[in-house]
């Protein structure tokens, strides 16, 4: 085993929806230079879950048929999203199309407020959360920080969130690591996945270490120069926030103090100014 | 005598088209999506496909035909 592998044990106890998932690393599936790039990629995380959507199909372009066949090669669980949908009622209904081509129950609900921020409407995200619950979904709600909005996605029966760390594809990494630690805080018990703007492991290993329970990241991968490598660097940063997390951060503090035993220091009995040359005094 | 149905102008995924198709699922055949794995929405509304065959065709309906592509 590589440290980059994703230990099986780091994953135990997480469940979607009762599913329990073998990785805390969601990858999607868009951007990248080739299929087989793609395909690459995913294998190289070993992540358990790949994010797809729907788009128009072209008279005999068959673009559908061949992308199903590749998801299907890999063995993933697919999580299909609502992209581009702006309004609940759009969503609704791609949810549903979703719903029989993928054939599963599973939405990340994306119900987007502007175009320039892609940052989610959340009074149309929690009306549509609301219909597709009652429609039997299990909606993951792509959504940020608020926790009043929060508080009515978990109402209106969602059993993830997926807060933004920043905009969709700005790789800016955690915008506002306060709201997102209060976030954790205010639900210990919900699945939490840190989805967009995640730009570098680091910012997965941040996000993981503050105990989110997974990352959904697409471009950081896609984007890079070897996208098979970074899928598996981001692979590594997740497993090792994850082992970090659960091995106890140690307390920040404001004052220096050393790690270096204090007993047996030499000249420790000296009085710094017997010990220092008398120019370093600045006299 | 047969009945010959004269063709309607309908919308599907954003372009205007003439059709024979009576409902949805002879349009699908009709455009050679038969076979493949699509889903579909008649004027923002989802169609099951084993609903497609009742969903009669009216002039200026918006036809949503979709399938399955990379995502984020």
């Amino acid at each position: 085993m590589t440290v980059i592998d994703t230990p099986s044990s780091l994953a135990s106890g997480l469940t979607f929806y009762g599913q329990p998932v073998s990785s805390r690393m969601l990858l999607g599936t868009a951007l990248y230079p080739s299929p087989q790039v793609m395909a690459d990629a995913v294998e190289a995380s070993n992540c358990g879950i790949v994010t797809v959507s729907l788009r128009r199909e072209a008279a005999r372009g068959r673009m559908g048929e061949r992308f199903l066949d590749l998801i299907k090669r890999l063995g993933v669980l697919v999580l299909p999203n609502t992209a581009g949908c702006r309004t609940a009622r759009d969503a609704v209904t791609t949810a549903m199309m979703a719903r029989e081509l993928f054939g599963t129950d599973w939405i990340k609900l994306e119900v987007i407020a502007n175009d320039d921020t892609l940052q989610p409407d959340l009074f149309g995200l929690v009306e549509a959360a609301t219909i597709l619950n009652a429609e039997g979904f299990k909606v993951f709600p792509y959504t940020t920080e608020d926790l009043g909005a929060a508080d009515r996605l978990v109402a209106a029966g969602c059993k993830v969130l997926m807060p933004w760390g920043a905009p969709i594809g700005t790789g800016r990494g955690l915008a506002n690591p306060y709201a997102l630690k209060t976030m954790r805080n205010y639900f210990p018990d919900i699945p939490l996945v840190v989805d967009a703007g995640i730009g570098a492991p680091s910012h997965a290993a941040q996000a993981m270490e503050m105990g989110f329970d997974a990352i959904l990241l697409n471009t950081a991968v896609a984007k890079a120069a070897d996208p098979v490598r970074m899928a598996r660097a981001f692979a590594g940063a997740i497993a090792s926030g994850r082992e970090a997390y659960e091995a106890g951060l140690m307390e920040m503090r404001d004052m220096a103090a050393p790690s270096t035993p204090v007993a047996g220091t030499p000249f420790f009995d000296l009085e710094p100014s017997a010990a220092r040359p008398r120019q370093a005094r600045g006299k | 005598m047969l009945a010959v149905k004269s063709p309607i102008r309908v919308t599907v995924n954003g372009s205007d088209i003439e059709t024979s198709a009576s409902d949805l699922a002879a349009l699908i055949v009709d455009m050679d999506f038969a076979g493949e794995r699509v889903a579909t929405a008649v004027n923002g509304e989802f169609v099951r496909k084993d609903a497609r065959a009742s969903l009669r065709l009216a002039p200026g309906d918006r036809i949503e035909i979709l399938s399955a592509r990379q995502g984020g």
